[in-house]
């Protein structure tokens, strides 16, 4: 996708706020990210909000709040990869000559513990059909019969990641833990212990996107695309109450990133970082597989190598990832895009990807909703 | 009854399902438009009440909504209809558990309703258990 560029990123740190509304967090946000775009009132001609829980024009509160109305402001809801869904609408009306310049933002409040999602029906919440742990519990007990995941390999995704995070000041966990910490946190759904699973949060991101003119500089929206499922696979996020013992077709994950390197014009072997969706260890195991950034089967063998670590050839969530920053689900996507725009104009300090060039960023939820963004620089 | 149209109660007890006639895939729960290929009226058929286990774990804590008693089971059944089913099971102990084992189709009280009536739901067990 030529001619989207990033010319401004802005966040409010992930964690729990008391006393901090959904719009406060958005206002921070916001005013970041068109502070360093340098775009100010009348600047951008639409606007799109990402948010799941925020309520009823979540967007036009948090615009109304810095007195920018008037433009349409959108508010979208694509579960985990809200924020890359209104990035590809917004990438996308720009390349189509709609908008020169478009204001993209999430804001989220999560309420405490297991989430509940109204996509249940009640009786599958009364039947304990409804317990989103015990599917990625699910997810992992196969990943270890196809990929050879054992529980040590899970520990070390958290592990990894946690230490990565220890040095982002916007994460909600900054302490590095051991293998043997994690493994001794209580098993929430076998074989996912509690440190396993990300903690669902509050937070905040914003980007602004802009038209490429000659000379200027910056980083480059290069592919943005959002996916559903297609039907069949029982464990997919698509979250069915069947499927079918064929399901050999590609999962949204696999269908947005063939989109996105397709658009970008790169491939897996492109990419020089990435921030993978770890709503549980093993789901960051299955993003490698599913994107296409080690072989089908692979994963474990990837992780074992180092390639996933910050010194490695490919670092995976050196933000420290959902697992260190937890998870706000409209603000999530975008929080990998601020990270990895950063990464890639190299203002990440000590947790800094050398030389990166070229980056990826992937979410996905329920729904199913796939979002995968690659940026270059 | 957790929800009408999900399952019967008869011996042996059977998920309500549907075959599309077009493409041949079955569904549960019933569907009236097949998932797959969007052709319409599906015929409804009652899925075998045997299969085999695919995956499972436990859940530990009870999850928003729920209404029976915690530990449970939760795993994914095939059936020789070809399809992969999501349910309860009976046995909430992962470790006594194995992939590939023959499981069957129970219906099992799930809690007590505020009328004090029992409120039954579908469940696999592990084929011949108590």
């Amino acid at each position: 996708m030529n001619g989207v560029v990033v010319s401004g990123v802005g966040l409010h740190p992930f964690g729990r706020f008391e006393g901090v509304s959904t719009t406060d967090m958005g206002v921070h946000a916001v005013r970041a990210a068109l502070r360093e775009a340098g775009v100010k009132k009348g600047g951008f001609q639409a606007a799109f909000c990402g948010t799941a829980y925020g309520g009823v024009a979540t967007g036009h509160k948090v615009l109304s709040r810095i007195g920018m109305t008037g433009m349409p402001i959108v508010d979208v809801e694509a579960g985990c990869a809200s924020g890359g869904a209104a990035l590809m609408l917004a990438a996308g009306a720009i390349r189509a000559g709609q908008y020169d310049t478009v204001l993209v933002f999430g804001t989220e409040k999560m309420p405490r513990g297991i989430i509940r999602s109204s996509f249940f029906e009640p009786w599958q919440e009364e039947a304990g059909l409804a317990a989103t742990p015990a599917f990625f519990a699910l997810r992992a007990q196969r990943l270890a019969l196809t990929s050879g995941v054992t529980k040590d390999h899970l520990a070390r995704v958290v592990v990894k990641n946690r230490r990565h995070g220890a040095t982002n000041p916007d994460a909600m966990y900054r302490k590095a833990i051991a293998a043997e910490e994690v493994l001794a946190s209580r098993v929430v759904c076998e074989p996912l212990h509690l440190f396993m699973l990300c903690s669902p949060n509050e937070g905040a991101a914003a980007v602004v996107l802009t038209r490429e003119r000659p000379g200027a500089a910056g980083v480059t929206l290069a592919g943005a695309v959002l996916r559903s499922h297609l039907p069949g696979a029982v464990l997919s996020e698509s979250t069915p109450l069947s499927g079918l013992t064929d399901d050999a077709g590609p999962s949204p994950t696999t269908l947005a990133a063939t989109a996105a390197f397709e658009e970008a014009g790169l491939g897996p072997g492109d990419i020089h970082v990435a921030e993978c969706q770890d709503t549980d260890a093993a789901r960051e195991l299955l993003s490698y597989e599913e994107i296409g950034l080690c072989p089908a089967g692979g994963s474990a063998a990837f992780l074992e190598s180092g390639a996933t670590a910050l010194g490695g050839r490919l670092p995976v969530n050196p933000s420290g990832g959902l697992l260190s920053k937890g998870e706000p689900l409209g603000a999530s996507a975008l929080g990998q895009v601020v990270e990895l725009v950063r990464q890639l104009r190299g203002q990440c300090g000590d947790r800094q990807v050398d030389g990166a060039r070229t980056a990826l960023s992937h979410t996905v939820g329920r729904g199913a909703n796939a979002g995968v963004v690659i940026l270059t620089h | 009854m957790v929800r009408t149209g999900l399952f019967t109660e008869g011996d042996p007890p059977a998920l309500l399902g549907s075959r599309c006639a077009s493409c041949g895939t079955h569904h549960f729960p019933r569907h009236d438009t097949c998932p797959y290929c969007a052709v319409e009226d599906p015929e409804p058929v009652d899925l075998s009440p045997r299969g085999t286990l695919w995956a499972w774990t436990t859940v530990t804590a009870p999850p928003p909504g729920y209404r029976g008693e915690t530990p449970y089971g939760v795993g994914v059944v095939e059936l020789p209809e070809g399809i992969r089913v999501i349910a309860r099971l009976t046995e909430s102990d992962a470790g006594a558990l194995e992939v590939g084992q023959s499981m069957e189709l129970r219906i099992v009280p799930l809690h007590t309703d505020d009328e004090g009536r029992t409120v039954v739901t579908f469940a696999f067990a592990p084929e011949g258990a108590p």
